[in-house]
């Protein structure tokens, strides 16, 4: 596997939409080629080169490419976007939209992710080890087509509207997220070891929700089922299951109304 | 002056029944004139080997109005990656099903369209169709304001007082700069605000107490008694319902009993567009199948009607219409977001995206659907392509639909890669059909036909002498062997095109802005004080606007071509 390292050298006066730094554009480039790759700040198209500072060759397959991102990339949008394959490692902490629409491959943030992170994602591994922002996993500004696929790891906490129009897939956060998880969520799974606030499932039609902490407030479309044992994540526990949301449609399967779950670690 | 002569290349033109030979079109001042009134200084386009035609005329599409805004609004995801930066002359464009005002121009042009027809007006939101017509470049268009869900209209038929409907059609043009006489699903759409429907030309529309029979009747009337240049252009009762087919023929039949009265030269009283969402059969989604072989005998015997095919292009699209009890209907059935909105004492309108996957049985059916209408029509005069843009596809998909339509082998190619290939041959006529059809035939049904239905042959649709001159050419060679995509390639990007004189396409890309033209009719009646008194009352009584606000003032467009009509 090669590595490209890209380390920032200036900062882009407005925001910089980096939607070329992926494994798929930078396999089979060398280190000029990829200094060549445009990108946009504000309306005026720009280079890579002009901000980061490329060293090292794409592999021959977006599969054999390895990214490294060095440096303050708070300014910085669309890092991984549409990924298939390949790696890319951030060492920073990188603006909206990273990893989104990814399609395959690995993504780590080693700092925070803003928001917009891994909407439409299809598949792959996205690992944030700090903390995400808002709509996370979600879908793009009035599309029915949250994440569909694939992993995302967030050690830290996360925040509001994460997995909105979910429709498979799984999110993890480690610790608290804000309010409204999984609004409108079709399936997929969602697991939050922290607390989550409130608004957690509402309108959800399919799918699952773990929360490990407490809700602080449920919302009222949501019906007790049973208690079940359960492993999840690799650990097992005991959960309450409820049924909702009850005030949204529910399609039927075998004659049985499937609800989306909410599972409460007891 | 400006003299340009388009040689030697190989000219379709149903209004002179050129079928293909080779021939030079000559243009000065934006018109086409004969090659022997231009100068030696004539600048010269070498057409040889090419497709020559006159520039296509779109009879029925959402382009411009608040419900294709609503959709631009309410869908963002439709602009997606959608977008290409402002060039030379050239604005930023985006958009797929529901582009921006100038996308929908470049686009248009692109294809060789020059002259577009927006298919529904709300009378109350004439201002924002007409600022949206005012910002898309290049084409000519007219709107078609909607009338059969008036409460007017049907408070005038009801009492079968055929002048006042003239007398108030003929107002309403005017004061929205419209087109047509459009009607959609006559009755029903107010029936809606009851929470009702209109699903058979029967049923009656609460309190007004009228059937849409008898609503369309009276409206073909009036057109004819005002002899306007287009007839009376309708998206019928129960689209989109599983059986409806014979909804379609009870209407359709409505037509029999007139005659076409202009001096337009059109010949039919009904214009029944969209068909496609109309040749129904099977009573749920089970046993859909294509009705589209009775409704098109039918339809093959009757010089009084004219249609449009609706042909769905299996895309990602977004469905909007003027009948908003059917897209309550849909999202039921699709759970996407609706959006829907009441207009007053008019009309009303329903928004839902929709995904026509050739994954999906039904969807399947209706792709053959609409092709079917175009296969089985036995005059092209007759039957135009459309999509119903945005509706069962994007316009941009007509270059598409030409390879269908032209290409035997190219049907098989997309009947072989659906997933319920067997069953979609079993519901439909498809696959037994082998005609393909000829670029004649498709000029046919993209220039001269619709123009003439129009009523405006006079002026668009053809290269005779005296008309403008909106001449396109392809870069496809009838005469050598060719493969179905470069039907589609050739007619998606046009090598030239010209509108009223100026050059505005070169090799596929927009070069000018050209010097568009909104197209709306003026019908001279009688003085009616009864009429402009009920208007001002209704004003009074119900509108939420005044009478003073509700005026398309001459600003608004800017540069109109009035097609003047006298029924005095």
């Amino acid at each position: 596997m090669e590595t490209v390292t890209l380390t920032i050298k200036n900062q882009p006066t407005l925001y910089l939409e980096a939607d070329t730094i992926t494994p798929d554009n930078f396999s089979g480039k060398k280190a000029s080629e990829i200094a060549a790759l445009h990108a946009y700040e504000g309306r005026d198209q720009v280079t890579l080169g002009k901000y980061f500072e490329v060293s090292g060759e794409g592999g021959a397959t977006a599969e054999d490419t390895r990214i490294v991102v060095k440096g303050n990339v708070s300014r910085v949008k669309y890092i991984g976007m549409k990924m298939t394959a390949g790696e890319i490692l951030i060492e920073d902490n990188p603006d909206m939209y990273t990893g989104a629409w990814m399609h395959g491959g690995k993504l780590t943030v080693k700092g925070n992710v803003d928001a917009f992170a891994g909407i439409g994602m299809k598949g792959g591994e996205f690992v944030i080890e700090g903390n995400a922002g808002n709509y996370l996993g979600a879908a793009y500004r009035g599309d029915w087509r949250g994440m569909q696929g694939g992993v995302i790891r967030v050690k830290g906490k996360a925040g509001s509207d994460i997995g909105y129009f979910m429709n498979g897939g799984t999110i993890i956060v480690h610790g608290n997220t804000d309010v409204h998880v999984g609004t409108h969520m079709e399936g997929g799974k969602i697991i939050i070891k922290g607390n989550a606030p409130s608004k957690v499932g509402g309108q959800m039609v399919g799918g699952e929700i773990y929360v490990y902490g407490g809700i602080d407030v449920m919302m009222p479309g949501f019906k007790y089922a049973q208690d079940e044992e359960l492993e999840v994540d690799g650990e097992k526990g005991n959960f309450s299951l409820f049924h909702g949301d009850t005030g949204e449609r529910h399609p039927k399967r075998k004659g049985q109304i499937v609800y989306g779950k909410l599972y409460l670690r007891n | 002056m400006s003299e340009y002569l388009i040689k030697n290349g190989f000219v379709f033109d149903p209004t002179q029944g050129i079928k293909g030979d080779k021939a030079d079109i000559a243009v000065k001042d934006g018109k086409i004139v004969k090659s022997t009134e231009i100068s030696s200084k004539a600048k010269t386009i070498d057409a040889s080997g090419k497709t020559v035609m006159a520039g296509a005329v779109e009879i029925h599409a959402h382009i411009a109005g608040p419900k294709v805004n609503e959709g631009r609004n309410y869908r963002p995801e439709d602009k997606l990656f959608t977008y290409t930066p402002k060039g030379a002359g050239k604005r930023m464009a985006g958009g797929f099903s529901i582009p921006t005002t100038f996308k929908t121009g470049y686009e248009y042009a692109r294809m060789g369209y020059t002259t577009a027809m927006e298919a529904a007006m709300p009378p109350l939101f004439a201002r924002h169709v007409h600022e949206e017509i005012k910002d898309t470049p290049i084409i000519d268009e007219g709107a078609y304001p909607v009338f059969g869900n008036n409460w007017f209209v049907m408070e005038y038929l009801k009492n079968q007082e055929i002048e006042n409907t003239a007398a108030y059609i003929s107002w309403l043009l005017e004061v929205t700069k419209g087109v047509a006489i459009k009607v959609v699903n006559p009755g029903g759409t107010e029936a809606w605000g009851w929470g009702l429907n209109c699903l058979t030309i029967d049923d009656p529309v609460p309190y007004f107490d009228i059937t849409p029979a008898e609503i369309v009747k009276g409206l073909i009337e009036a057109n004819e008694y005002l002899g306007l240049p287009h007839s009376v252009h309708i998206h019928q009762n129960s689209l989109g319902n599983p059986g409806n087919y014979t909804v379609t023929l009870d209407t359709l039949k409505l037509a029999e009993k007139f005659k076409a009265k202009n001096k337009f030269g059109r010949e039919q009283v009904l214009h029944s567009t969209h068909l496609q969402f109309h040749s129904y059969g099977g009573d749920n989604w089970g046993n859909f199948e294509s009705k589209s072989k009775e409704v098109m005998d039918y339809v093959n015997t009757q010089k009084n009607i004219t249609v449009d095919t609706g042909c769905v292009t299996l895309d990602e699209t977004t469905t909007m219409t003027a009948d908003g009890p059917f897209e309550h209907h849909l999202t039921e059935l699709n759970h996407l977001k609706w959006a829907n909105v009441d207009v007053e004492l008019e009309t009303a309108a329903g928004i839902v995206p929709y995904v026509y996957s050739p994954d999906i049985k039904v969807c399947e059916i209706q792709w053959a659907i609409g092709l079917e209408i175009a296969l089985f029509t036995k005059d092209h005069m007759r039957t135009f392509i459309t999509t119903d843009h945005p509706n069962a596809g994007p316009f941009i998909r007509y270059p598409r639909i030409i390879k269908w339509l032209m290409s035997a082998e190219a049907r098989k190619e997309r009947i072989d890669t659906f997933k319920h290939g067997a069953k979609m041959i079993e519901a439909t006529h498809i696959a037994g059909i082998d005609r393909e059809l000829t670029l004649y035939e498709i000029a046919q049904m993209t220039r001269a036909g619709p123009a003439k239905s129009l009523g405006m042959a006079n002026l668009y649709g053809g290269l005779a002498p005296g008309m403008d001159a909106d001449v396109v050419v392809y870069d496809f060679n009838p005469n050598t062997p060719h493969k179905p995509d470069d039907i589609e390639k050739a007619f998606s990007r046009a090598a030239y095109v010209m509108k009223t004189g100026v050059p505005v396409v070169i090799d596929g890309e927009v070069v000018n802005n050209g010097n568009k033209r909104t197209i709306w009719v003026h019908a001279k009646v009688n003085e009616n004080p009864q009429v402009m008194r009920d208007i001002k009352d209704k004003f009074l009584r119900y509108y939420s606007v005044t009478q003073a606000n509700y005026d398309v003032s001459k600003h608004f467009v800017p540069n109109p071509y009035v097609i003047e009509v006298d029924a005095t």
